[in-house]
């Protein structure tokens, strides 16, 4: 099953990385990063199948961290929001020279 | 794995693993941010049953209760809270120009990781490993031994990560104070 699992675990994170580059939406555009993720976390439990339980381990971190970064990222959306009443990624252009 | 069904546990893999394809592909292109999350949640609970075909049970609960039940949910009412529900009202997709950069790296990117997954993988534990010592110690201790022993460092950190988080949600998310509006002010 590893073969397959790590085609899985590919195809969702392109079409995770797709997503960035194509949506403009700030929320889907997060949602996209957590897809990528998810498929990490694919390739690691596929993984942990042949090297042993510490991809397993490996995949509980992430998920710790993808929940503290889903916390902070929201709110860095909601604050965006309420300063410039968009999330188009389009209009959130400060830095643009 | 299942030695005594293994077309029964090869067709559901594919099941789960072709659903949650369809509905990561159905996620990025809906134009609704609710119905882009809920079609993530779908995704997240076919990836959930991978898990669990694949002798990871805990990951696989800690997939549905932490991730479809706890994240998704923030992100769904974070949308509820900017009433973004509204698809009309973000022009979102990106012109053909980006799109057609996107498809090229998107192409790129899964023949690289085509020709990486194609590697010959020396296993390190003997096939079945996983699966026996689940059966002889349950599912949480072949986790909870390395997490608690070798990775423990690892796990103290993790706390003081959520703990900046949530100091650091909390600040970003808080309104302004009038007193903190009128030093800006001046």
């Amino acid at each position: 099953m590893l073969a397959e699992a790590l085609f899985f675990s590919a195809v969702l994170f392109t079409i995770g990385v797709v997503g960035v580059l194509t949506r403009r939406n700030a929320i889907i555009v997060f949602m996209c990063v957590e897809l990528m993720l998810n498929a990490v976390n694919l390739s690691f439990v596929a993984f942990a199948q042949v090297y042993g339980v510490a991809g397993q381990v490996f995949v509980f971190f992430v998920m710790t961290v993808a929940a503290a970064e889903a916390a902070v990222g929201l709110a860095i959306i909601i604050a965006l929001f309420r300063h410039r009443q968009t999330v188009n990624l389009q209009d959130i252009n400060l830095l643009k020279g | 794995m299942q030695p005594t069904l293994p077309l029964f546990y090869s067709f559901n893999f594919y099941v789960f693993g072709i659903v949650a394809i369809i509905a990561a592909l159905l996620f990025v292109t809906r134009k609704s941010p609710v119905a882009a999350a809920l079609w993530l949640v779908t995704t997240m609970f076919a990836l959930a049953a991978l898990y669990i075909m694949m002798d990871a049970q805990f990951i696989g609960a800690i997939q549905v209760l932490v991730y479809a039940g706890a994240i998704m949910v923030v992100f769904l009412f974070v949308i509820m809270l900017l009433n973004l529900g509204d698809p009309s009202e973000v022009a979102d997709a990106r012109g053909r120009g980006w799109k057609l950069v996107a498809a090229a790296i998107g192409v790129a990117l899964l023949a690289q990781i085509f020709a990486l997954t194609r590697a010959h993988v020396q296993p390190a534990i003997p096939p079945g490993y996983l699966a026996r010592q689940i059966q002889y110690t349950g599912v949480l201790a072949p986790v909870a031994g390395p997490l608690f022993n070798e990775y423990l460092l690892a796990f103290e950190v993790t706390s003081v990560l959520l703990l900046a988080a949530v100091v650091g949600a909390v600040v970003l998310g808080r309104r302004r104070t009038a007193v903190e509006e009128a030093t800006d002010a001046r």
